[in-house]
């Protein structure tokens, strides 16, 4: 064999710790070794076209590459090795960055450590075959999960590319938090009049098949060929039949439902569609409060509908579909709150949460638009904001930002002094983040025009002054002295967290998720909308703490993620995957049962039992091959032969 | 059951009606608290704030003549007392400052001290809600109180022991198990000013006030307290909170023993009702309008 070898300086990343020249000449020393130099950027267009030129002047079958993470830059360098004439696979890669300059200070360990991790990648190199990736037909579908202002710009993004879309929603109806939101900073433009179109949109677009009121239940397959099984819940009315008229709701006696959609500021029917925008506009009954479904006395519902649509005896459906790709748009729920127990933890009723807050500004809210508090009804005169209540705050659980509470806590203090002028607010914050376009100018007018007062400092507690009002305590911590304000209504900024089910959902797509639910994206500045599994797509808060405009990025980036994917006829998969020497197997399942992804299947071989790879299927995770007794299950690129050559390579010095 | 008992310094004065009631109550529910022999000052406010070691030494002490006199259990009324024997006790298990505190002492500390809790504590550890009420001879039905704990009382929390540092109930479950109804307190653990009554009146007189102007507010017929230094603050000093925040209050400042004591039906005079400044004859009237026979 004829092997290349490359100490990349990547500046001073690794040369200022590692004397590349010097691991480049030692390279040169080992066997197979034809050429070795120690580029400055291998990486840079100067770089690699060195590594092509060498290829072909010194006749090169196999390269070596000692640089940064095979993360990063393994395709890159398999691309060059490709350009000029090997097989991809016939290129490895030593980590001397990460695992050597980066964590050492000691030049001459370094260099002589960097060495001998070049001389592993050589043994393995050495038994390096080419290898051959299959392509596979995809099944052109995409199917979105969450059908909040995320999942629906990627919807129609995908749609309007020509690829038939399945958007799946939780709740019965799309739009998700962003409906329920009055106006929208920094403009201050009603949310449902930006979103509503949208919405109607998707219901309209002939490549988008609507899901509302269903989850996902199981998914199986592999990027361009996934199997989904959505489970349709009882709506108890035939959405066929249903024309969204709304008397059902008007005729219906149990009143008493709490009224999601209003986040629980007001109460509704058992019988509901949330709201006038809703997306499809049809009725679902509530199962807990419906008294003919839990009593089963009254059917006023069913006498009212003109068109017979009410069902009582409707079960849960599930339905499957193939699809090639998946979005994960998923959103978030905010934190319980009521772990505060210094601000009222839920006991005081006009202590209550930003979002319904907003529900009260809206003119489809509980109060039809007008500021009225829960308790009494009365208009609030001095209205305090608590910001980062489940932020930035290590003592219950929540470190990080919430990204978007400064911005729509200014929003809503402009909207109070506008729908209430004789009233003042305070805001208690933290630090201003409002890093956006528009953003920083949009609090200050706040301040500045609206004559919002912004308090810095966090509040001890809040508690009724006995007289029908509040007391919020605090410090302010640019006077240094503690503040007492009087408040009519309190309202928290109440930060983030994943959505419910959010990780669970995260196993049934195999994607990798934080320690708050929230899930992984692929390299967190250069793929951002990419997972670990090839195939699933993340948009929207689901990944992370965003606002709307970062959300509907996000989504178009899916969208075009997926029309990129679909823009080829076939699929490759990635030839790194477990092979079985059927003669060593012995059929004892046990790679079968460890599996995670499904990939290995039983098998007849001439009357005996052994086991089959479905290559599209395994991700090449290496399981099978450290379970099997046999050892008759190896992983091409990570065969035993590779790893012990390895393993000799750095003993036997 | 019999209990070591550390009256400390105001028992003995200013707040001689909650010692009184303290005792009554206690003899009522079969807890017999014995006094101890010589027992010494705490240190109070001031020790612990000037020299931790003396403060610690004035404590080991007292630990060290409970444990001589065979107390395995030491409790206390005085919110200030039970922090500073707490405190000592906690300090005293490392051994080099032990050393220096035992410096100070003709006879160094025997070790093995008693565990120490407050009256409160006690008495609900050694009865419950039936216990109690087994023992009502006049139902406190109709009357509203606000507990009042004190910045104390509950905190430092792992140390006290009271639970929530900022929302204890044990005084409430108490009067509750009285029949008196208990009002959501939010300022149940707000400083009363403390001894800054000497140095700062005007501070005292304002968090004081603040205090009773809520529970006035709430529509309270008495503030039940547990600290003789709040207590005396909320009570002696009325007049003065009421000016800070441009109030007028009328309102009595009782200690949760002397609530109990009626509820057990003592005579005001063996709590030592006659000792408040704003009396209690509004919360009395009240009981014999309203309070049922249990």
């Amino acid at each position: 064999m004829r092997i290349g070898v490359f100490i990349c300086h990547c500046g001073s990343n690794i040369a200022g710790t590692v004397d590349c020249a010097r691991v480049a000449e030692i390279s040169t020393g080992f066997p197979d070794v034809v050429y070795a130099t120690d580029p400055m950027y291998t990486c840079a267009e100067p770089g690699q076209v060195a590594i092509e030129a060498a290829i072909h002047d010194h006749r090169l079958d196999g390269v070596v590459v000692a640089s940064c993470s095979p993360r990063i830059h393994e395709p890159t360098f398999r691309h060059t090795v490709e350009r000029a004439g090997l097989n991809r696979y016939m290129f490895e890669m030593a980590n001397i960055r990460e695992h050597v300059s980066w964590i050492g200070k000691d030049r001459d360990a370094n260099t002589n450590k960097a060495a001998e991790l070049v001389k592993m990648a050589l043994a393995k190199l050495r038994n390096n075959r080419p290898l051959v990736a299959k392509s596979f037909e995809a099944n052109k579908k995409v199917l979105i999960v969450g059908g909040g202002v995320a999942g629906i710009q990627a919807a129609l993004d995908c749609a309007d590319g020509g690829v038939p879309v399945i958007l799946l929603e939780r709740e019965s109806t799309i739009g998700g938090k962003m409906a329920k939101l009055d106006k929208t900073f920094p403009t201050v433009d009603c949310s449902a009049c930006i979103l509503g179109p949208k919405m109607v949109d998707v219901a309209q677009h002939p490549n988008i098949t609507l899901y509302t009121y269903s989850e996902l239940e199981d998914i199986s397959g592999y990027i361009g060929n996934f199997t989904v099984k959505i489970h349709k819940r009882a709506t108890y009315v035939n959405w066929e039949k249903c024309t969204g008229c709304g008397v059902c709701s008007e005729k219906c006696p149990s009143k008493k439902t709490p009224d999601a959609f209003n986040e629980l500021t007001g109460v509704t029917t058992a019988i509901n569609i949330p709201f006038p925008q809703a997306i499809p506009k049809k009725a679902v009954i509530s199962a807990e409060h419906c008294r003919q479904l839990t009593k089963g006395k009254c059917g006023i519902c069913a006498k009212t509908c003109p068109t017979g649509a009410v069902v009582y005896d409707m079960q849960d459906d599930v339905v499957t579909e193939e699809v090639g790709c998946i979005i994960a748009a998923t959103g978030y729920d905010l934190m319980d709150w009521t772990v505060y127990r210094e601000y009222g933890g839920g006991q005081y009723p006009d202590v209550i949460t930003s979002l319904q807050y907003e529900r009260l500004l809206s003119t489809s809210g509980p109060t039809g638009g007008h500021i009225r508090r829960p308790s009494d009804g009365l208009e609030p005169k001095h209205v305090v904001f608590i910001q980062c209540v489940g932020s930035r705050d290590k003592s219950v659980g929540r470190p990080y930002c919430s990204g978007f509470c400064c911005m729509y806590t200014a929003k809503q203090a402009v909207l109070t002094k506008d729908h209430l002028p004789l009233s003042q607010s305070y805001v208690f914050y933290m630090d201003i983040r409002a890093p956006g376009k528009l953003y920083d100018e949009f609090t200050r007018r706040a301040v500045e025009e609206y004559g919002v007062e912004y308090i810095r400092g966090r509040v001890s507690a809040v508690y009724p002054d006995g007289e029908g009002a509040y007391v919020v305590m605090g410090v302010d911590t640019l006077l240094g002295r503690p503040v007492e304000i009087k408040a009519d209504i309190v309202v928290l900024a109440v930060g983030i967290e994943a959505s419910r089910g959010a990780a669970a959902l995260a196993e049934k797509l195999r994607i990798s998720y934080d320690n708050y639910g929230f899930f992984m994206e692929s390299h967190v500045k250069l793929k951002p909308v990419e997972t670990n599994t090839a195939g699933v797509f993340l948009a929207g808060v689901c990944q992370g703490a965003k606002d709307i405009p970062a959300s509907v990025a996000q989504g178009s980036a899916t969208a075009a993620k997926v029309l990129a994917l679909f823009a080829r006829d076939r699929l490759e998969n990635d030839p790194q995957t477990a092979q079985v020497d059927t003669r060593r197997c012995v059929g004892c399942g046990k790679c079968i049962r460890c599996c995670p992804f499904g990939a290995l299947k039983e098998t007849t071989i001439r009357g005996e039992i052994k086991t089959d790879v479905i290559e599209t299927v395994c991700q090449g995770c290496g399981l099978c091959t450290s379970t099997c007794p046999q050892g008759a299950v190896q992983l091409s690129h990570a065969t035993d032969n590779q790893i012990l050559a390895e393993v000799n390579a750095l003993c036997r010095c | 059951m019999t209990y070591a008992y550390y009256p400390g310094c105001s028992a003995k004065g200013s707040s001689a009606d909650y010692e009184k009631s303290t005792q009554a109550v206690c003899d009522v529910l079969g807890l017999t608290l014995v006094e101890m022999s010589d027992w010494n000052c705490c240190g109070s406010t001031p020790a612990h704030a000037v020299d931790t070691e003396l403060s610690a030494a004035l404590c080991a002490r007292n630990l060290d003549i409970a444990a001589r006199q065979g107390a395995k259990m030491l409790l206390t009324p005085c919110p200030s007392c039970l922090s500073n024997l707490k405190h000592a006790a906690n300090r005293l298990e490392k051994p080099e400052f032990r050393a220096r505190v035992d410096a100070l002492l003709d006879n160094p500390a025997a070790g093995n001290f008693p565990a120490v809790t407050s009256v409160m504590q006690g008495i609900a550890a050694h009865c419950d809600v039936n216990g109690i009420a087994k023992h009502i001879r006049k139902n406190l039905k109709g009357l509203k109180l606000a507990a009042y704990y004190g910045c104390l009382m509950s905190r430092p929390a792992k140390l006290m022991d009271f639970g929530d540092p900022e929302n204890p109930s044990l005084m409430e479950n108490l009067l509750t198990a009285c029949g008196a109804e208990m009002l959501n307190f939010p300022l149940k653990t707000v400083c009363c000013g403390a001894s800054y009554g000497i140095p700062e009146r005007a501070v005292t007189a304002r968090l004081s006030g603040r205090i009773l102007k809520l529970a006035a507010c709430m529509q309270a017929d008495a503030v039940a307290v547990a600290c003789p230094l709040c207590q005396m603050n909320l009570d002696l000093r009325q007049p003065q909170a009421a000016k800070a925040v441009d109030a007028f209050f009328n309102m009595p400042v009782l200690y949760f023993t002397q609530i109990m004591g009626l509820a057990f039906g003592l005579s005001p005079t063996a709590l030592g009702l006659e000792k408040l400044r704003v009396s209690a004859d509004s919360l009395l009237r009240k009981l014999e309008a309203e309070g049922g026979r249990s």
